[in-house]
């Protein structure tokens, strides 16, 4: 591994996002040279026939610590983030207890510096406890060391409209954003799966694309009314996907967000009653899938987020109906996410770098990373093997849970290595020890 | 035939070989001094039931008893509020006790079949959630085809609240396997959304629908129903959908009236309508314990010996 502070490291050879194959010299953390260069006190990482990207960002990850630490911690979380080829990540509210104080999303932060295998980012609860009642402390969250700007009751949707036209209102005043998990609740009370032919089939019960949609259509116009920002976490049906569009159109200041799995999987999966596929949104039908894909390709949808939901082996091995809701994500959406965006071979690594990257770093404002290497920026990047393909096994995967819904599945697309501020944290494939700054 | 979770995945095979074995197991058994078979000596059937259904686990106890099996019933409780051992703790104890089959009812959808992942032994689905109830309506189907002679070319009313029937899921496939022409009648709140699919024709007028046929099937309606607003009131639900004597004589002289009980008299059937004797109900109960017989008989057995 190397040392930023004294060697420097000479990446060989990548294909830079696609765009040409170029050297890049880091040094002190930040890229030093682009192009044709020749060093000798450096360590030389070959990049022969690897793609260089700048490093991922995830919108969208449950870390689990506090409180659940047996599913995931922040150290293992972020293992897995940087396998995944991810540089940052942004945590959730929900844990025990709720990010809903300074005290807490400060307490996540510095747990993430000092495991230092990617950045954390702490979201920041919308409402206290998540009950969606009163408004937590947001300024003093966003005043904190943790610096929040994107707040979100993930889990459960901000449904009062009062609450939700308060928290834009007043997230406005520094710029930032509510990330919101769009349920009607009352349209999915004991929802199981998606409601269709397949939950009419399994009776299980239904929940309905029009729970997402409707929220989706009303916070777009609290966000046009009043002018803040909202982005929606984990779109998932083709009619949230049409609203989107013509809010943008419109000039709305709303974003959007898509997990791997409503890129690949159906709720045709749901037949083996096997709890790893169920999720909060459900996975959908097929169609879906087909119009999500192209929402992304398309930037209608901005971004990838994984909604990394580790669960411990009780929560899962159960009847579907008792199994909590969620799945890992962080070291396959790289994978599924070339997949989605037309495969190795056809992907568009740069627009792959915008939804993967730059465009959810931008999203939550996080300035260090999204960038392509140029000098003097942070050497925040991954090098992948875009012809290598890797099989799925949840006892190798960097987090602590298992409940991974592609045990089994050959997945394009390998990460050999992940810098974080110049700092290898994963190298030839496999994640460096001791990394904290 | 190693596990019975639901009538879909059964072949039209299997569905009318279990049907001839009732009508051996009914034929073996009726009128005999000591109504006991050998058949299944040394076997040990589980009943674990998660849900009250004092009915149906006697009828699968009577089932085994009248096979000479060991009948252990394993009542496990549960609630969200204190879940108890975990399914598949429980599995894993009924295998290592040697369980050679396991008759589940469950509220949770789909829990036989994750039971078939932790045991080695027989499953046999005793109704789970609103999913499938396969002996009911295997015992549906014997019945029918007892009173009416056969299931080919009949037309059956399924009517009521079929979004939360596993006893309407299961009906449907095996009817329509059996080549059954099936109708769903009941308020638009509880049918199902998209089944456009499947092999039925769906209705929302029961006297419309009540006309040709030769058997309906009166579904129970759950109390807990019309506080979600399924309907506006009870009284309401028995005009629309209950069957009385008026809709009775709408239907062929020689048409059945079913029900899986328990029922709400008064409800989705008027009494006098119950204590006819064109409805099956009692009769549905007797058959129910040869059907029972024949499964457990098959799936210990594979119809090896008897």
């Amino acid at each position: 591994m190397s040392d930023p502070l004294n060697r420097a490291t000479l990446i060989k050879g990548a294909d830079i996002v696609g765009k040409g194959r170029q050297d890049v010299l880091v040094r002190d953390g930040r890229v030093a040279e682009v192009g044709a260069v020749s060093v000798k006190d450096a360590d030389v990482v070959d990049a022969d026939g690897l793609v260089l990207l700048p490093g991922l960002v995830d919108l969208h990850t449950h870390l689990r610590e506090p409180g659940r630490e047996d599913a995931e911690t922040v150290l293992s979380g972020t293992r897995a983030a940087a396998k995944g080829g991810y540089t940052a990540v942004c945590a959730m509210a929900n844990s025990y207890p709720v990010a809903d104080t300074a005290g807490v999303v400060e307490q996540v932060a510095a747990l993430g510096r000092a495991a230092g295998y990617a950045d954390v980012q702490p979201i920041g609860a919308v409402s206290v406890g998540l009950e969606g009642k009163r408004l937590a402390e947001i300024g003093a969250m966003a005043q904190s060391a943790a610096q929040v700007r994107m707040f979100s009751d993930d889990g459960h949707c901000v449904h009062d409209p009062v609450l939700m036209r308060r928290a834009l209102e007043y997230v406005k005043t520094f710029g930032g954003l509510i990330a919101q998990h769009a349920e009607e609740p009352r349209l999915t009370e004991g929802a199981q799966m998606n409601e269709g032919a397949v939950s009419a089939e399994l009776g299980l019960p239904g929940w309905p694309s029009v729970a997402e949609e409707a929220i989706i259509a009303r916070d777009v116009l609290l966000a046009e009314y009043t002018g803040a920002r909202v982005h929606f976490c984990h779109v998932s049906t083709a009619r949230s996907v049409d609203i989107i569009r013509e809010a943008k159109a419109r000039g709305a200041k709303v974003t959007a967000e898509v997990c791997p799995h409503h890129l690949l999987l159906t709720d045709e999966a749901a037949r083996s009653y096997d709890p790893v596929y169920k999720v909060n949104p459900p996975l959908r039908r097929g169609a879906d899938v087909e119009v999500l894909r192209a929402a992304l390709a398309e930037g209608v949808i901005d971004a990838v987020a994984t909604d990394h939901a580790p669960h411990a082996p009780q929560d899962k091995e159960c009847e579907w109906a008792a199994a909590r809701p969620g799945m890992l994500g962080l070291e396959t959406a790289l994978s599924i996410s070339v997949l989605a965006l037309g495969g190795p071979s056809d992907v568009d690594w740069d627009v792959l770098a915008e939804r993967t990257s730059r465009t959810p770093a931008r999203i939550a404002g996080l300035e260090a990373h999204g960038r392509d290497p140029q000098p003097g920026a942070e050497a925040n990047f991954t090098l992948v093997d875009p012809a290598a393909t890797w099989t799925v096994v949840p006892e190798g995967l960097a987090s602590l849970s298992r409940n991974t819904p592609y045990a089994g599945m050959e997945l394009p697309v390998t990460v050999q290595a992940t810098f974080l501020r110049g700092r290898a944290t994963v190298l030839n494939g496999k994640i460096a020890e001791e990394t904290s700054e | 035939m190693k596990h019975l979770l639901t009538t879909k995945e059964l072949t039209r095979e299997d569905a009318e070989l279990i049907l001839d074995v009732t009508q051996q197991m009914a034929d073996a058994v009726t009128g005999r001094e000591v109504p006991k078979l050998p058949a299944l000596r040394g076997r040990t059937v589980v009943n674990l039931f998660y849900e009250d259904s004092t009915r149906t686990r006697t009828s699968f106890e009577t089932a085994a008893k009248r096979l000479s099996a060991d009948v252990v019933n394993f009542a496990a409780k549960t609630s969200s509020v204190n879940k108890g051992e975990s399914l598949r703790d429980t599995a894993l104890t009924l295998q290592a006790m040697g369980a050679d089959a396991v008759v589940i009812r469950h509220p949770a959808a789909g829990a036989p079949q994750r039971l078939t992942e932790w045991l080695d032994g027989a499953v046999l689905n005793a109704g789970d959630g609103t999913h499938a109830h396969p002996t009911q309506a295997l015992l549906d189907a014997y019945t029918m085809k007892k009173r009416l002679g056969g299931i080919e070319g009949r037309t059956v009313a399924i009517v009521g609240d079929i979004l939360h029937s596993r006893v309407a899921r299961s009906n449907i496939w095996l009817l329509a396997k059996l080549g059954a022409n099936v109708r769903l009648v009941g308020p638009p709140t509880l049918l199902p959304k998209d089944i456009d699919d499947w092999p039925v024709e769906i209705g929302y007028d029961l006297d419309a629908s009540l006309k040709g046929v030769d058997a309906v099937m009166m579904l129970r309606v759950q109390h807990e129903r019309q506080n979600a607003a399924f309907f506006p009131t009870a009284n309401e639900y028995s005009r629309l959908y209950g069957l009385d004597e008026r809709r009775l004589a709408l239907m062929p002289d020689h048409a059945i009236v079913m029900h899986p009980g328990p029922m709400n008299r008064g409800m989705e059937i008027a009494a006098a309508v119950a204590d006819s004797p064109r409805a099956t109900i009692t009769e549905q109960v007797t058959n129910g314990v040869w059907v029972r017989m024949a499964v457990l008989y098959l799936l210990l057995t594979n119809g090896e010996s008897k």
